[in-house]
């Protein structure tokens, strides 16, 4: 099976709606086909990935420390979209240190996300074999 | 006749902050709920709308929705009062009547 350039891309705040959670077990079922894998972090999307998400009040499952593992599946390239940040108020340093073992570099730990801005993600975006939108 | 109004959507996603402040009369109330919270954090494209709109309305912000959603206090916007979900129900026996902007 040849392997083709896959790029989820996430726009949903999470907990409000199903689609950020939904989005992260497709991604996670994906990875076992060592595909060539994306995602993209726009609009409120970049909520999702947010760091202290605390969900004790709410009764739901707090799943932000799963983006944290996404790393082991060779899940490296996390796109978030600059401008999306900015009209929220957030930085980079709002959202959670996501990180990937290099293996050919002695596993030293790399950032996995990428700060881009909307024409960068627009060349990501055209690249890609298949898009998948959450 | 105060009436308290709530909003559940983010306010970059939908238009339910827009309709609710062009609807709200001086002297009522608004509690951000859910994805709603959103609206009431620090520096986004729509902070100075609500900022400018609390001359009239006070906000209010369900404080579990905020904490699951990772916002840090010195995100939130400066004059939205917090509230728990028993700050919930006092705004609503507080009011004539709720009405919900989905």
């Amino acid at each position: 099976m040849s392997t083709k350039r896959f790029l989820y891309v996430n726009r949903k705040a999470p907990y409000g709606t199903i689609y950020a959670l939904e989005s992260l077990e497709v991604v996670l079922i994906g990875a076992a086909f060592e595909q060539d894998v994306s995602l993209a972090f726009v609009d409120d999307g970049v909520y999702e990935i947010a760091k202290g998400q605390s969900t004790d009040g709410i009764g739901m499952k707090n799943f932000s420390p799963t983006y944290n593992a996404l790393g082991d599946y060779d899940v490296r390239k996390m796109y978030v979209e600059k401008e999306s940040l900015e009209a929220r108020g957030l930085t980079v340093d709002d959202l959670m240190p996501l990180v990937y073992e290099d293996e050919e570099e002695d596993y030293a730990e790399k950032p996995s996300i990428h700060v881009v801005s909307s024409a960068e993600l627009a060349d990501i975006m055209e690249a890609q074999d298949v898009v998948l939108s959450f | 006749m105060a009436m308290l109004h709530t909003i559940n959507k983010s306010p970059f996603e939908r238009n339910s902050l827009d309709a609710c402040l062009r609807l709200a009369k001086p002297g009522s109330a608004v509690l951000l709920i859910e994805d709603g919270i959103y609206a009431a954090t620090k520096g986004t494209a729509v902070s100075d709308k609500v900022t400018q709109a609390m001359g009239g309305i006070k906000f209010f912000v369900l404080g579990p929705d905020v904490k699951a959603r990772g916002i840090s206090d010195d995100h939130m916007l400066d004059g939205v009062q917090v509230v728990d979900y028993a700050g919930f129900v006092d705004l609503v026996a507080d009011h004539d009547n709720v009405q919900s902007w989905l």
